[in-house]
């Protein structure tokens, strides 16, 4: 009999969930995929759907209750089966009982005996799966033949990036063999299917990391501030919303679509540190740090660098409302590659931001403010802006952190140049 | 070029070699008067005389050890086993003696003797006639294992294992003896050593040898129209083994099948196997995989038979499992 | 007197066959016996390694029987024949080279105690599998008359091979064929441990012969003139196309079956091999010798120095040969490949 569900992980750091509200009764019929009840985990409210069709027999844990990640929640089963008795176990977690199946569908061929199984991956990796890869977690082996491994290489593509379609999701030669590295940027927006490039440590950046973060910190960060002069900015902005009178898109969204062109120029920029080697992301995702009630969460724009200032502004402002009511689906948070913090409409100046590990920077973005600047010789009031870089040091250094800036910069001062 | 049963084939062979070298002769149980229980040795009594066409009694380790000690002296016997099963009673004559005698006498004495016969199942003959030995032999440094699929190959390799310096197994078919096809009215040798490629393709290797060609070809021609190219490679020798011929084909299709008559344990697939993974391993895009008979003696029931053989349809789900297509 | 016992012993010599040959006899049978004690001391100190089975107590058997044969004859042995090796010719220095696993050696360090080997004698090799020589060296005897030569063969094997089947196929072929074969029983009595009369439904193993239609003799293995003289008939009948001989030579070995178990203890009492011991094939000769005045004190005092000379250069060449080079391990596998192929 299978468990009515048990708790799934549903995030990177989700270790425990709340029920929320059951929304199905016991001994009611239920099928796969109907919502059972809803959990809260650390970032949101989520779904706990059905994994089996039959009646739901029993709950075992109330609605108010914290559970840790593959604790059963209740049975489904055949009307008037039993339940289990006495404490409801730690069931397995939903990721043991997929490699389960994928083992028995692979024919034991000219092999006696069954194939030992895999050992059951705990909930953590199963949902670290949802965060990057499209089929497996961050340090899990890819399985791939040895001849789709050396095409890989010959073609430089990312085995990481590619779903196997041999057993157990083994990349074969047919998998590699029309693929091409600018083939596996993906064609649709989808996450799930971009690309980056795992960049082996040099000696040196070995050395950099160990010897830095022994001075400073586990992340060790460094600061690079730019003011900005967004008059440029401030101009287009108006005179599009000017033949637009209900566009929604704010300066925030203007940085945002010029972070994203800036990163495309710096993938040293737009990368995570991955302790053996830094992963440099092919596409850019955009987390936007966005304040709600409880705290902080970062819903992420993907290719924002892919979308024009119409459709980040209409994301934004459509993942924020959904952030602050707590509804946000776990892969929409989870994955940015770069992240940006805007503290201007608190009036705040200048400030630094916290780097969101693994990536590799954060921008931190000040308000807007007319400032009595030289310009070709005069003294002019122009609408300025400071912004803050914070780098892993790890990752990039000083120049390289400069330069993104430097192109940032031009391109707020230069709004055409995003488009150039 | 004239069409030739493999038997005829084999029947040339020897008579144009016993021709050519008068140390030539063959010894075995019929080879003579009966004209031999599978007939390979038609009519060569009456043309060459009972001191080289010798019949024996039903004795294969005494004839087998004679005709080593004739081969020590430098004539080249031919010692035609009735079938490989009995040869089992020779083996410490074929193992201990012929192909030891060079290595321990330190080079002194060559031992040019082949040792030949049928080999594997034929129809319903059950658990003791139906055994497929090649891999015992293989075993052996110093011998040489030859086992032709065709007419051709038969023909050309019966020579090239008369002519040979070196104690040489080969293995013929009951079930080949029939096969008819084209062989060369001139004379040639086929070397031992040698694979043959029996059918190009892309998509697949299937390696085979003696009554798994056919097969192997069977099954290439049915995969066809599943879109999977077959490459067929018959490798006439098993040992020495052509490992250039395996490593290229692998290196042009990535995907491997093994197939032959005998059984899984150490057997010749697994050999290739094993040259395969070590030498070729960033060629693969499937485990070798290996087709071979049933782990368990030869049943008589024709049904149980079948099961129990190694033969297209089978070749072909391994194939088709190489390839992904499964 | 002196003159008359000079008379009396010259005639003696003259009804004595082969008595022109006893000195070459006895000193080929003294170079067996001190070259043997000397193997068994090297390997004590293991300079030979391996199994090693001495010949000590059956020299009169190699000599006599390979005394009779021609250069061109085949001569082929199991793995107590060290004795045959050098009755046959082969120099002690390539034999105990070979024990020593030398380069020199006769089978180039390869072979071993177990398989010496030297085609420039025809000696066709010691062979390790009890009885699996016999069938070779009737293929010796069907190659000598293939080739329409009147050479024969002489195999040797002990008394327990006579239970195995090849000798039984090989002998039958042999007879069948009238091979020009000799096929002789080293009988010491023993297989390894076992006696023939625990081992043989049939102790005379002479009647064997019956059942393959060829003569089969009972030879006193201790007199090499004996052995010599059956053996002589023996060849004679081979050469003349009257098919093989079996030959049931009755001998005995002082030591153990190899260098790893005692003369006596288990299976045989020291009184036994005491007692055998005391007609030892070398006194047997020499006694026969002195009486027909063919030798005296000083004349064996210099056979013995002659051969200990001789054993003790054979030692010295082994012990100063070279190993065989670590090449060697990879050739004579297969016939080298040739240059033009």
């Amino acid at each position: 009999m299978p468990p009515e569900g048990a708790l799934e992980a549903r995030a990177p750091t989700m270790e425990e969930g709340r029920l929320v509200e059951r929304k199905t009764d016991e001994g009611a019929a239920v099928s796969t995929g109907d919502v059972l009840a809803e959990v809260e985990t650390d970032k949101a409210v989520m779904e706990l759907v059905a994994r089996a069709d039959g009646v739901l027999l029993k709950r075992v844990v109330d609605e108010g209750a914290t559970v840790p990640v593959a604790q059963v929640v209740g049975w489904i089963g055949a009307e008037g089966e039993e339940v289990p008795a006495g404490a409801p176990p730690a069931g397995a977690p939903p990721a043991a009982r997929d490699a389960g199946d994928e083992t028995e569908k692979k024919p034991a061929k000219g092999s006696p005996e069954p194939k030992a199984q895999p050992p059951a991956e705990s909930a953590a990796p199963l949902a670290a799966r949802q965060q990057e890869a499209p089929t497996r977690a961050a340090g899990e082996r890819v399985r791939a033949s040895p001849v789709a491994r050396r095409i890989a290489e010959e073609k430089g593509l990312d085995l990481g990036a590619i779903a196997g379609s041999g057993p157990e999701g083994r990349i074969i030669k047919r998998d590699v063999e029309g693929a091409s590295p600018a083939a596996q940027a993906p064609a649709a927006a989808s996450f799930d299917a971009s690309g980056f490039t795992d960049v082996g440590l040099s000696q040196m950046r070995k050395a950099i990391a160990r010897r830095l973060v022994q001075s400073i910190g586990p992340i060790p960060t460094f600061y690079l501030t730019a003011e900005v002069d967004m008059e440029r900015a401030a101009e287009a902005r108006e005179a599009l919303l000017a033949r637009e009178p209900d566009g929604k898109f704010s300066f925030n969204d203007i940085i945002i679509r010029s972070c994203a062109s800036a990163l495309r120029q710096h993938p040293w920029v737009n990368a995570w540190w991955m302790d053996d080697r830094i992963r440099q992301w092919h596409d850019v995702h955009i987390g936007v740090a966005v304040a709600i009630d409880e705290g902080l969460i970062t819903p992420i724009v993907r290719h924002a660098d892919r979308k024009s200032l119409r459709e980040i502004g209409a994301e934004v402002k459509e993942l924020a409302g959904r952030a602050r009511a707590k509804k946000l689906q776990p892969d929409e948070y989870s994955g940015a590659t770069f992240s940006v913090s805007n503290l201007g409409m608190f009036g705040i100046d200048d400030f630094t931001a916290i780097i969101n590990p693994p990536e590799a920077a954060i921008l931190a973005v000040g308000r807007i403010e007319p400032k009595a600047v030289v310009v070709d010789g005069a003294v002019v009031v122009r609408r300025r802006m400071r912004m803050t870089l914070s780098c892993d040091h790890r990752v990039i250094d000083g120049a390289t952190g400069a330069q993104f800036l430097k192109t940032l910069v031009g391109m707020l001062e230069n709004p055409l140049a995003m488009v150039w | 070029m004239a069409t030739l049963t493999y038997r005829d084939a084999l029947n040339a062979a020897l008579r144009e070699e016993m021709e050519r070298d008068d140390t030539v002769f063959l010894m075995g149980e019929e080879v003579a008067e009966y004209n031999g229980a599978y007939k390979v040795s038609k009519g060569l009594l009456d043309e060459f005389g009972p001191m080289r066409v010798v019949d024996t009694p039903i004795a294969e380790l005494g004839f087998a050890g004679i005709g080593v000690g004739a081969a020590m002296t430098g004539l080249r016997p031919v010692i035609e086993m009735m079938t490989w099963n009995f040869a089992l009673l020779a083996i410490d004559q074929i193992v201990n003696a012929a192909a030891k005698i060079r290595y321990m006498s330190g080079g002194q004495i060559a031992c040019p003797i082949v040792f030949r016969g049928p080999g594997g199942a034929a129809l319903q003959l059950g658990a003791q006639h139906s055994q497929a030995f090649e891999s015992w032999y293989a075993h052996i440094p110093g011998l040489k294992v030859v086992m032709p699929a065709t007419p051709a190959d038969a023909k050309g390799l019966l020579k090239s294992a008369i002519r040979d310096e070196d104690p040489v197994i080969f293995i013929e078919g009951e079930m080949l003896y029939n096969l008819k096809g084209e062989v060369p009215d001139e004379e040639y040798v086929t070397p031992i050593g040698e694979a043959d490629v029996k059918r190009a393709g892309t998509d697949a290797t299937i390696i085979c040898h003696s009554k798994t060609v056919a097969p192997a070809l069977n099954a290439a021609k049915a995969l066809e129209d599943d879109g999977i190219d077959c490459e067929v490679i018959d490798l006439r020798t098993i040992r020495p083994l052509d490992t250039a011929a395996i490593l290229a084909s692998v290196a042009k299709t990535n995907r491997i099948v093994v197939a032959e008559e005998g059984w899984e344990f150490a057997g010749v697939g697994a050999q290739v196997a094993d040259l395969v993974q070590r030498e070729a391993f960033d060629d693969l895009d499937h485990p070798v995989l290996r087709v071979h008979q049933a782990d368990v003696p030869m049943p008589y029931n024709k049904h149980l038979e079948k099961a129990a053989k190694a033969d297209a349809n089978k070749i072909a789900a391994a194939v088709r499992t190489v390839c992904y297509r499964d | 007197m002196g003159t008359s016992t000079e008379r009396g012993s010259r005639s003696r010599q003259r009804e004595a066959p082969y008595s022109d040959e006893y000195r070459d006899w006895l000193r080929m049978m003294l170079l067996i016996r001190r070259f043997e004690e000397r193997a068994g001391e090297a390997y004590a100190v293991g300079q030979i390694g391996g199994f090693c089975h001495l010949y000590i107590g059956q020299e009169a058997v190699a000599v006599g029987t390979l005394s009779a044969l021609r250069e061109d004859d085949w001569v082929v042995s199991a793995y107590r024949e060290h004795g045959q090796a050098l009755a046959r010719g082969m120099s002690s220095r390539s034999v105990m080279a070979e024990l020593y696993g030398k380069a020199t050696g006769c089978s180039g360090g390869k072979g071993g105690s177990m398989h010496l080997f030297d085609t420039s004698v025809r000696f066709m090799g010691g062979h390790g599998i009890v009885g699996g020589q016999i069938p070779l060296g009737a293929g010796f005897a069907f190659s000598a008359r293939y080739r329409k030569t009147d050479e024969v063969s002489i195999s040797y094997f002990g008394e327990a091979a006579a239970n195995i089947g090849s000798f039984h196929e090989a002998l039958n072929m042999a007879a069948l064929w009238k091979l020009p074969a000799l096929f002789v029983i080293e009988n010491n009595g023993y297989g390894m441990g076992t006696a023939v009369g625990r081992a043989s439904a049939i102790t005379d193993l002479a009647e064997r012969a019956a059942s393959y239609g060829m003569p089969g003799v009972t030879v006193d293995g201790q007199d090499v003139v004996a052995v010599r003289e059956a053996t002589d008939e023996a060849v004679a009948r081979a050469r003349a196309g009257e098919g093989p001989t079996l030959m049931d030579i009755i001998t005995y070995r002082y030591v153990g079956h190899s260098m790893s178990d005692a003369p006596h203890g288990t299976y045989r009492s020291k009184e036994e091999v005491d007692e055998r011991r005391g007609r030892d094939p070398i006194t047997v000769l020499a006694d026969r010798m002195r009486e027909l005045g063919l030798l005296d004190d000083d004349g064996m005092a210099e056979l013995e120095a002659d051969v200990a000379a001789e054993v003790a250069d054979a030692v010295q060449f082994a012990e100063d040969s070279p190993e065989p080079d670590a090449e060697q391990l990879w050739t004579d596998v297969y016939a080298p490949v040739k240059e033009n192929d």
